[in-house]
């Protein structure tokens, strides 16, 4: 890896451990403090490592530096001398010495307990899930208002609040008892979903950069269903979801970084250990008696892990999205019902369904309406394509309405 | 957009029907293509419930009496909630439903919203 991608790279895998096993240590009242010691642990790594070079294992140095510092706060700072470290060592009579324990088990209690600490129910899903990307996952301001289309103005107050909350609140970085695990799951499956999406969907260039929040997102969600008391039916379906959807990231991205459309991928290119890991999943999800839109998303990405078209994979698609669509509306789910429903009943009826949505102003309505008109009426075909055209924001997406137009011309 | 109840009713023919698994699914399809169709209008307020044939119509003095179809010929089989910018949207919505095609009929109702 690159130097100038490395500290990225590391700040975005190892800031929130550190941090977790921080403030699992000072209490989130002290968040600013585990905070701040994580931010100058790497500032001293961009002036060190461009200077002297990069250390023989830069994830050790980051550990050492930053546990140096957490030691020095702890000697140093009179707030913690006089509250924290009487608190911390008290029930350790026999080592006065502050251990802090950065073991990948340690940070993987930490991170646990810290996802549930922040999806309390005080603060609002929104800044649950801001909170979850800042602190679990390392995202700055600006990251976080580009995955929500918003300003990072909003962000960065909205962050402030929470943490302001969470410490009032008194909120304690702990595995809460079973029923309040429940419920807040949700709001920690829907952040872990937001972070995958984010990584799968992103328009970023930066293939790399979104492997890793895919994975990061898996990580998290594999923290979860190890967990007995946390590895929830719905938990066990999103991480199928995840394994069958990045079973297919190298084969959806070609060497030039563009997006490769489902019909077009290599099949080879597919990840076979992933797509039966996430049946293994499935599987496991399918006790109990909620059926969560993970699972009908699961079951959706399952069927598109078999490539032969078939009568009775499209018929299971467009039920699934029926079921999905009358248990959460979303533009997304409408429109991948209406290609499935062309394909199980045929493009007369889907037409006629597309027209019913009226999704006027998204490019992918316009996209969808192209291909169902195509060899039906051709010119509609065209319309509508042009019209995506111009309603496309990004490159990726206008480069693939670019082709069907070509597509549509060779063919007339 | 205000919401409207749809209750959807048929003759009741007082046979219990032993379906098939095959028989069971392919009466199931066009209820929840149907549905999806509204849902992804986004105009699917409640997927509401399935109503069983039998049934008690409990009268003042201790009267009850076995379902309703003593009086009413047809028997109410289930409802759903949607939502339409007027009564006539809601009636032209509910042509769709499946029960017309065996001989049901959909009665759409006005929520009035209680504040």
């Amino acid at each position: 890896m690159q130097e100038q991608e490395l500290i990225p790279h590391l700040f975005r895998t190892e800031y929130r451990k550190i941090i977790s096993v921080l403030c699992k240590l000072f209490g989130i009242e002290h968040i600013e403090i585990a905070e701040d010691i994580v931010s100058n642990t790497f500032l001293l790594a961009a002036e060190t490592w461009g200077l002297k070079g990069l250390p023989q294992n830069p994830t050790a140095w980051l550990y050492t530096v930053s546990k140096n510092k957490a030691k020095d706060v702890l000697k140093h700072n009179a707030v913690f001398t006089q509250k924290i470290v009487p608190e911390l060592t008290r029930t350790e009579t026999t080592t006065p010495e502050v251990e802090i324990d950065l073991s990948s088990k340690n940070i993987n209690d930490s991170q646990l307990q810290m996802m549930f600490a922040i999806c309390h129910p005080c603060i609002s899903k929104e800044a649950q899930v801001g909170l979850s990307l800042n602190i679990l996952c390392g995202f700055g301001s600006d990251e976080i208002a580009d995955a929500f289309i918003s300003n990072r103005e909003t962000i960065y107050k909205r962050l402030i609040r929470a943490k302001e909350k969470l410490k009032t609140e008194k909120v304690r970085i702990e595995l809460p008892d079973s029923d309040e695990i429940n419920n807040r799951l949700e709001a920690v499956l829907t952040t872990l979903y937001l972070l995958f999406s984010e990584g799968y969907y992103s328009t970023s260039q930066n293939t790399l950069l979104r492997k890793d929040l895919c994975i990061e997102a898996m990580r998290l969600n594999l923290l979860l269903v190890e967990n007995e008391q946390t590895s929830s039916p719905a938990a066990n379906a999103l991480l199928s979801l995840m394994c069958f959807h990045s079973s297919r990231f190298d084969a959806r991205i070609n060497k030039n970084g563009d997006l490769v459309l489902y019909e077009d991928q290599d099949e080879n290119l597919w990840n076979k250990e992933l797509i039966k890991k996430g049946e293994d999943y499935l599987n496991c999800a399918s006790s109990g008696t909620k059926l969560s839109k993970y699972h009908l998303e699961a079951a959706i990405a399952f069927w598109h892990t078999q490539k032969e078209d078939s009568a009775e994979k499209w018929e299971s698609i467009l039920q699934l999205y029926n079921r999905l669509l009358q248990l959460e509306y979303s533009p997304i789910a409408a429109l991948n019902r209406t290609y499935a429903l062309s394909k199980a009943n045929g493009k007369e009826e889907a037409i006629l369904e597309a027209e019913k949505l009226q999704l006027n102003d998204n490019h992918l309505y316009h996209s969808l309406l192209g291909n169902l008109y195509k060899d039906f009426d051709n010119k509609k075909a065209m319309d509508h394509l042009k019209v995506a055209l111009t309603l496309a924001k990004t490159n990726q997406d206008k480069q693939i309405i670019n082709r069907s137009i070509e597509q549509l011309i060779n063919q007339s | 957009m205000e919401d409207f109840l749809l209750v959807f009713r048929r003759d009741h023919d007082g046979e219990q029907l032993q379906l098939s698994p095959e028989q069971m699914q392919s009466m199931m399809k066009p209820w929840q293509d149907w549905m999806g169709s509204l849902a992804a209008q986004n105009k699917l307020v409640d997927s509401g419930n399935r109503l069983a044939s039998e049934g008690r119509v409990v009268k003042p003095n201790n009267v009850v009496t076995n379902g309703p179809y003593v009086e009413t010929k047809e028997a109410i089989g289930g409802y759903i909630m949607i939502r339409a910018n007027s009564i006539d949207e809601a009636a032209e919505l509910s042509k769709g439903c499946p029960i017309l095609a065996i001989g049901g009929n959909v009665e759409v109702r006005t929520v009035v919203p209680m504040d």
